[in-house]
C-alpha cells in the first residue's frame, strides 16, 4: 500500500508546515507567516513566470495559512490559473483554494465559470468530477444559472462513469436546494429516478438523496420511485451478508443506502399497489427479525450498522402508522434495547419509543416498560439519556399510570438537573391537571411542585393553580387546609406564600371552624411570612388582610393595626404604600354590606386552554430557551393569565407608573392670589423660610468648605402634618413620607413622576435641565373632595445650598400658587432653577434635583475618551463602585437609564461591547465639569462596577452614589 | 448565528443534511473544517468553539450524540481527535456514527490515522472527504471504492 509521506511532492509545504509547528509563541508564528506572505507576493510579483509546480505550492501555502486563521487577501488569480493546468494535483489545489476561499469577485467567477465549463467538456472523469465538486462545495447562484442545465444531461448521459454520476447527482441536488427556478425539469426528471435500479450502488447511493429531495417538493411527478425504491431495498435486505461485496460493511449489506430508501419512502404514505405493498411489510418484518438474530461479529460497527437499519425501519413504522402488529413488534424491539448495555441504544430507544407512545395501536404496548424507564429516570449518567426518559413518561402517561408517573417526576425533580428542572415541572404539572381525577390530588401535586422546586415554578403554574381552585368549588376546602398545613413549614419557598395567601384571602373561611386554624391564627401565620416576601407577594398579602377583614370581622382591628404601621403607611413602594393606604380607609369607611360586595369571592375564570401547555410548547421550540429568558409571551398566553391576575381584591389599585396627576394635561392656570391667612393652613407642605432670590456664586477658595453636607434636616420637619381640618376619616393620617434617599434614587434618571402622595395630596414633578438652568413644575393635586383653602407651598434652602443652587419660584411677586384648591383639582407652580455650583445635596430631601440634572452630554470618539481619560487619572478624580445588581440586567434598559442620567452614550469605546461608556459636563455657572464614566455588567456574577472619573473629587463620588443606586 | 432549526418530531428538514464536519483535537485545535452551510467566517469560528466545548466534556459512559443548538452533533473520539459530524435532530444517528468510522478508511490511506498526517497532508483530506460526502450527503459507502479512486488521483501528477 504507497503509503503518502509527509506533504509528498510538496517539500516546501512541508519545510513551511515544520517551521510554523515550531513556533514557540503566537508571534514567532505571526512573524514566519508573515515573512512566508512576503516571500510569496514576491514571487507572484516578480517577472520569471512562476512554472505550475511553484504557483500550486505557494497556493497551497496560502491555503494552509489561511486555515490558520489569517487573512488572505492575494493569490486568487493564481489560483485560478491553477485550474487550467492539464496536471491533476494543480488543478486540485486551484479547486480546493476557490472551493475554501470563495470570493464574489465577478471578474474571477467568470474565469472560474470558464474553467469549470472547460473540465465539464473535458470527458476526463476526474476531472469533471474536480469540476462537479467545485460547484457542489461554492453552490452560488452565480454558478447556478452557469451549469444548472449541464448537469442534469452529464447525470443521465449514457457514456458518463458512475464516479461522474455519483458527484454529478449530488451537484444537481446542491444547485437544486439552492435555486430550484434555475433546475429546469423535463424528461431527464424520469430517468433519475430509474438510477435507484442502477447497477453500481455508489450512483444509487447519490441518487436516493438526490430524489427524495425532488420528491419534498414535487410528490405526484416521483411517485414512481416507490415501487423502484421497494424493489431496491428489498434486494438489499434479502441478501446475503457477502452479496454486496464491496458495499457491505461488518457483514451488514449496505447499511447507508437501506437508510436513505427507508427515508426516501417516509416522504410518502403506505404503497397503494398491494403487491408493492407486502414487499415492503416483508421487507420489514426482516429486518426486524434479523434483529433477533444472533450478531454475525462482535464488534461494535456491526450492530450499530444494523441497528442504523432498524431504527429507520421503525421510524417508517411509525410514520405509517397503520400496522399494529409491525408497531407492537417494533415497540417490543425497542424495549430489549431499553436494557441494552451500550447507553447509545438505550437513548435511541427512549427516544423512539417517545414517538410509538402517540400511536393508537402501540401505546399500550409502551406503556409496558413503565418501571424500565422510570429506573432509567433514576439511574442514568448522561443527562440526555434521562431527559429522553423524562421526555417518554410524559409520553405514555395517561389516566391509569398518572399517579405513578407523577409521583416519580417528581421525586426526580429533587436531583435532577439544572438545565431541565423547569421542563419537568412544567410536564408535572401539566400531566397532573390532565389527569387528575380528584383534585386534591392535584393541588397536593402542585404544592408539592413548589415545595420541592420553587424557584423553578414559573407564573403560569401557580396561576393555574389558583384557576383551577377558585373554579371548582369540590376542592376549596381541601385546597385551604393544605395550604394553610404546608405554610406551617419554617422556610417555605415565596411561591407557596403566594398561593397559601391567595387561597386563604379567599378560602380561609372554610377552615376556620377548627380552632388550630381560626382566624387569628392564619391571619398571624400568613404575617409571619409577609416581611421575608418580596414587594410582589407582600401586595399580594396586604390584599389577602383586607379580604381577611371581610371574612372575618374578628381581625379587623389587628389587621388595621398592620396596615397602619410606619412600615406599610410610608412604605417607599409605592405600590405597597397605595394599597395599604385604601385597603385602610376602605376597612374604616365602608359599611359592612359595601365591604362585602367589593371584597367578595373571585367569580370563577372563564375555561380556557391550560397556558402551561403552550409554554411547554414553546420551550421545546427552537430557540425557547432564549425567548423564555427574555420573559416574551406570545399575545394569547397573556390572554389566559389575564383573568387569572392574582390580586383578590376587587379594590382598584392604581398602577405606580400611571400618570396620577395627569402630567400631560394642560394644568390649571393659576389663580390669582389670594389673601393668606397666616394660620390655618391645611397643608403647608414646605414650612420654612421662603426662597431668597439672587444668590451670587461665592468665592472659589470657599469651595472645599461649602461641599460639606448641610446639616440633615429631619424631613419630617419640612414637611408639616396636615392639619385634620377636612376630615378626612376618623384615622390620624400619619405622614406617608416615602425614604427621602429612596426617592431620590428613583429621579436621578428621570425628570418626570410623583413627588409625593398620601390620602389628601399628590404632588407630582416634571422638570427640564439645560446647561445649569432648570425649570421645575410642581402638581399640586387634591385627591379629597373638599377644597383647600390657604394652599401655600414654598421652597426651602436647607443649609448653604443657596449658594449652590439658586430657585425661584416662577410667578413674582407673590410666589403663591392658588391659595385654594378645589377637591379633586390640580394646580401647578413653577420652581426656575440656576446651578451656581456643584452641589451634593439637593434641595430639600424630597425635590429631586441632582446634580445630574445639569449635565450636558458630550459625543467624542474613542480616542478622545482615552486621551481624557487618562489625564483624569489621579486618584482622587476617580469614583469606582463594584456593586450587586438590584434589578435584571438588560442593556436596553441600563442605556436608557444611563441617557436618562443625563450623559452622552459612546459606542465603539470600550473594546468589551457589554460595557457602557459616557461623557458629559456637568453647567454650573462658576465651572463646567467634565465628566466620563464607564459601566461594566457582569452578568455572570450579577454585579457591575461603575467608575466616574471627573475633574472634582466630590462630584465624581457623588455621581458615582447616585448611579450606583440605579442598576 | 443563522441555523435554522425545526422541531424535534417534524419531518426532515429542507436543508441539507450534513451541515458541517469537524475534526478537532483534545486542545480545541481544528484538523478539518468541511462546511456544507454558509456562515461568516466568525460564526464558524463561534461554531468550532462550542463543539468543542460541549464534546470534550463528555466521558465514555455518555452517547455519542449531543444536542446542540437546534441540531445535533454525532461524534467519535479516535485517540486525541474528535470527529464531530452535526445534523438535523431527527436524523439517522447511527448511520452518521458508522460514516465517521467508514471516513476513517483514511487509516488505510495514510498508513495509520494521526493529528500529523492531517496536518501535513490538509490539501489530501479535503478530497477524502469529497469522496465520502458531497453537498451534505454521502456520497459513496465503499471503502474499497474510496480507496481505489484515491490510489488513482494519487499516481496522477
Amino acid at each position: 500500500m504507497p503509503a503518502v509521506s509527509k506533504g509528498d511532492g510538496m517539500r516546501g509545504l512541508a519545510v513551511f508546515i515544520s517551521d510554523i509547528r515550531n513556533c514557540k509563541s503566537k508571534e514567532a508564528e505571526i512573524k514566519r507567516i508573515n515573512k512566508e506572505l512576503a516571500n510569496i507576493r514576491s514571487k507572484f510579483k516578480g517577472d520569471k513566470a512562476l512554472d505550475g509546480y511553484s504557483k500550486k505550492k505557494y497556493v497551497c501555502k496560502l491555503l494552509f495559512i489561511f486555515l490558520l486563521g489569517h487573512d488572505i487577501d492575494f493569490g486568487h488569480m493564481e489560483a485560478v490559473n491553477l485550474l487550467s493546468s492539464n496536471k491533476y494535483t494543480e488543478k486540485q489545489i486551484g479547486y480546493l483554494f476557490i472551493s475554501v476561499l470563495v470570493n464574489s469577485n465577478s471578474e474571477l467567477i467568470r474565469l472560474i465559470n470558464n474553467a469549470i465549463k472547460n473540465d465539464l467538456a473535458s470527458r476526463n472523469p476526474t476531472f469533471m468530477c474536480l469540476a462537479l465538486h467545485c460547484i457542489a462545495n461554492v453552490g452560488s447562484r452565480e454558478m447556478g444559472e452557469a451549469f444548472a442545465a449541464d448537469i442534469p444531461r452529464i447525470l443521465v448521459a449514457g457514456d458518463s462513469m458512475d464516479s461522474v454520476k455519483q458527484s454529478a447527482a449530488l451537484c444537481l441536488l446542491r444547485l437544486y436546494k439552492a435555486s430550484p427556478d434555475l433546475v429546469p425539469m423535463g424528461e431527464w426528471t424520469a430517468r433519475v429516478v430509474h438510477l435507484l435500479n442502477d447497477q453500481h450502488m455508489g450512483v444509487v447511493t447519490a441518487a436516493v438523496s438526490l430524489i427524495t429531495c425532488l420528491c419534498k417538493k414535487n410528490p405526484d411527478d416521483f411517485k414512481t420511485c416507490i415501487s423502484l425504491a421497494v424493489s431496491r431495498l428489498s434486494r438489499i435486505v434479502s441478501s446475503a451478508s457477502t452479496d454486496l461485496q464491496d458495499y457491505t460493511y461488518y457483514f451488514v449489506p449496505a447499511p447507508w443506502l437501506s437508510v436513505k430508501l427507508l427515508r426516501l419512502l417516509q416522504c410518502y404514505p403506505p404503497p397503494e399497489d398491494a403487491a408493492v405493498k407486502g414487499r415492503l411489510v416483508e421487507c420489514l418484518e426482516t429486518v426486524l427479525n434479523k434483529a433477533q438474530e444472533p450478531p454475525k461479529s462482535k464488534k461494535v460497527q456491526h450492530s450499530n450498522a444494523k441497528n442504523a437499519i432498524l431504527f429507520e425501519t421503525i421510524s417508517l413504522i411509525i410514520h405509517y402508522d397503520s400496522e399494529p402488529n409491525l408497531l407492537v413488534r417494533a415497540c417490543n424491539q425497542l424495549g430489549q434495547f431499553l436494557q441494552h448495555r451500550e447507553t447509545n441504544l438505550r437513548y435511541l430507544a427512549l427516544e423512539s419509543m417517545c414517538t410509538l407512545a402517540s400511536s393508537e395501536f402501540s401505546h399500550e404496548a409502551v406503556k409496558t416498560h413503565i418501571d424500565t424507564v422510570i429506573n432509567a429516570l433514576k439511574t442514568e449518567r448522561d443527562v440526555s439519556v434521562r431527559q429522553r426518559a423524562a421526555d417518554l413518561l410524559y409520553a405514555m402517561c395517561d389516566r391509569s399510570n398518572a399517579k405513578q408517573i407523577v409521583s416519580e417526576m417528581l421525586r426526580y425533580l429533587e436531583t435532577a438537573d439544572y438545565a431541565i428542572r423547569e421542563e419537568i415541572v412544567l410536564k408535572v404539572a401539566i400531566l397532573a391537571e390532565k389527569y387528575a381525577v380528584d383534585y386534591s390530588w392535584y393541588v397536593d401535586t402542585i404544592l408539592n411542585l413548589i415545595r420541592i422546586a420553587g424557584d423553578y415554578v414559573s407564573e403560569e403554574v401557580w396561576y393555574r393553580v389558583l384557576q383551577i381552585v377558585t373554579n371548582r368549588d369540590d376542592v376549596q376546602g381541601y385546597a385551604a387546609k393544605t395550604v394553610f398545613e404546608a405554610l406551617q413549614a419554617p422556610a417555605c419557598h415565596e411561591n407557596m406564600v403566594k398561593v397559601g395567601g391567595y387561597i386563604l384571602g379567599e378560602f380561609g373561611n372554610l377552615i376556620a371552624g377548627d380552632p388550630r386554624s381560626s382566624p387569628p391564627v392564619q391571619f398571624s401565620l400568613l404575617h409571619s411570612k409577609f416581611h421575608l416576601c418580596s414587594v410582589a407577594t407582600r401586595a399580594l398579602l396586604l390584599s389577602t388582610y383586607i379580604k381577611f377583614i371581610n371574612l372575618f370581622p374578628e381581625t379587623k382591628a389587628t389587621i388595621q393595626g398592620v396596615l397602619r404601621a410606619g412600615s406599610q403607611l410610608r412604605n417607599a413602594d409605592v405600590e405597597l404604600q397605595q394599597r395599604a393606604v385604601e385597603y385602610l380607609t376602605l376597612s374604616s369607611v365602608a359599611s359592612t354590606d359595601v365591604l362585602a360586595t367589593v371584597l367578595e369571592e373571585m367569580p370563577p375564570f372563564p375555561e380556557r386552554e391550560s397556558s402551561i401547555l403552550a409554554k411547554l410548547k414553546r420551550k421545546k421550540g427552537p430557540g425557547a430557551a432564549s425567548a423564555l429568558d427574555d420573559g416574551r409571551r406570545d399575545p394569547s398566553s397573556n390572554d389566559i393569565n389575564g383573568g387569572v391576575e392574582p390580586t383578590p381584591s376587587t379594590v382598584s389599585t392604581p398602577s405606580p407608573s400611571a400618570d396620577l396627576l395627569g402630567l400631560r394635561a394642560a394644568p390649571p392656570p393659576a389663580a390669582p392670589p389670594a389673601s393668606a391667612g397666616a394660620g390655618n393652613l391645611l397643608v403647608d407642605v414646605f414650612d420654612g423660610p421662603a426662597a431668597q432670590p439672587s444668590l451670587g456664586p461665592t468665592p472659589e477658595e470657599a469651595f472645599l468648605s461649602e461641599l460639606e453636607p448641610p446639616a440633615p434636616e429631619s424631613p419630617m420637619a419640612l414637611l408639616a402634618d396636615p392639619a385634620p381640618a377636612a376630615d378626612p376619616g376618623p384615622e390620624d393620617i400619619g405622614p406617608p413620607i416615602p425614604e427621602a434617599d429612596e426617592l431620590l434614587n428613583k429621579f436621578v434618571c428621570k425628570n418626570n413622576g410623583v413627588l409625593f402622595e398620601n390620602q389628601l395630596l399628590q404632588i407630582g414633578v416634571k422638570s427640564e435641565f439645560r446647561q445649569n438652568l432648570g425649570r421645575m413644575y410642581l402638581f399640586y393635586g387634591n385627591k379629597t373632595s373638599v377644597q383647600f383653602q390657604n394652599f401655600s407651598p414654598t421652597v426651602v434652602h436647607p443649609g448653604d445650598l443657596q449658594t449652590h443652587i439658586l430657585s425661584g419660584l416662577g410667578q413674582p411677586p407673590t410666589k403663591r400658587v392658588a391659595a385654594q384648591v378645589d377637591g379633586g383639582a390640580q394646580v401647578q407652580q413653577v420652581l426656575n432653577i440656576e446651578c451656581l455650583r456643584d452641589f451634593l445635596t439637593p434641595p430639600l430631601l424630597s425635590l429631586p434635583v441632582t446634580i445630574n440634572k445639569f449635565f450636558q452630554p458630550t459625543e467624542m470618539a474613542a480616542q478622545d475618551f482615552f486621551q481624557r481619560w487618562k489625564q483624569l487619572s489621579l486618584p482622587q478624580q476617580e469614583a469606582q463602585k463594584i456593586f450587586k445588581a438590584n434589578h435584571p440586567m438588560d442593556a436596553e434598559v441600563t442605556k436608557a437609564k444611563l441617557l436618562g442620567f443625563g450623559s452622552a452614550l459612546l459606542d465603539n469605546v470600550d473594546p468589551n461591547p457589554e460595557n457602557f461608556v459616557g461623557a458629559g459636563i456637568i453647567q454650573t455657572k462658576a465651572l463646567q465639569v467634565g465628566c466620563l464614566l464607564r459601566l461594566e455588567p457582569n452578568a455572570q456574577a450579577q454585579m457591575y462596577r461603575l467608575t466616574l472619573r471627573t475633574s472634582k473629587e466630590p462630584v465624581s463620588r457623588h455621581l458615582c452614589e447616585l448611579l450606583a443606586q440605579q442598576f | 448565528v443563522r441555523l435554522k432549526g425545526q422541531g424535534k418530531r417534524c419531518k426532515r428538514s429542507e436543508g441539507l443534511e450534513i451541515r458541517f464536519i469537524l475534526i478537532q483535537n483534545r486542545a480545541g485545535k481544528t484538523r478539518l473544517a468541511k462546511w456544507y452551510m454558509q456562515f461568516d467566517d466568525d460564526e464558524k469560528q463561534k461554531l468550532i468553539e462550542e463543539v468543542h466545548a460541549v464534546v470534550t466534556v463528555r466521558d465514555a459512559k455518555h452517547t455519542n450524540f449531543v444536542e446542540f443548538r437546534n441540531f445535533k452533533i454525532i461524534y467519535r473520539r479516535y485517540a486525541g481527535l474528535y470527529f464531530c459530524i452535526c445534523v438535523d435532530v431527527n436524523d439517522n444517528n447511527l448511520a452518521y456514527l458508522e460514516a465517521i468510522h467508514n471516513f476513517v478508511v483514511l487509516n488505510e490511506y495514510f498508513h495509520n490515522v494521526c493529528e500529523l498526517d492531517l496536518v501535513f497532508n490538509f490539501y489530501k483530506v479535503y478530497t477524502v472527504v469529497d469522496e465520502m460526502f458531497l453537498a451534505g450527503e454521502i456520497r459513496e459507502t465503499s471503502q474499497t471504492k474510496v480507496l481505489k479512486q484515491l490510489l488513482m488521483l494519487q499516481s496522477l501528477e
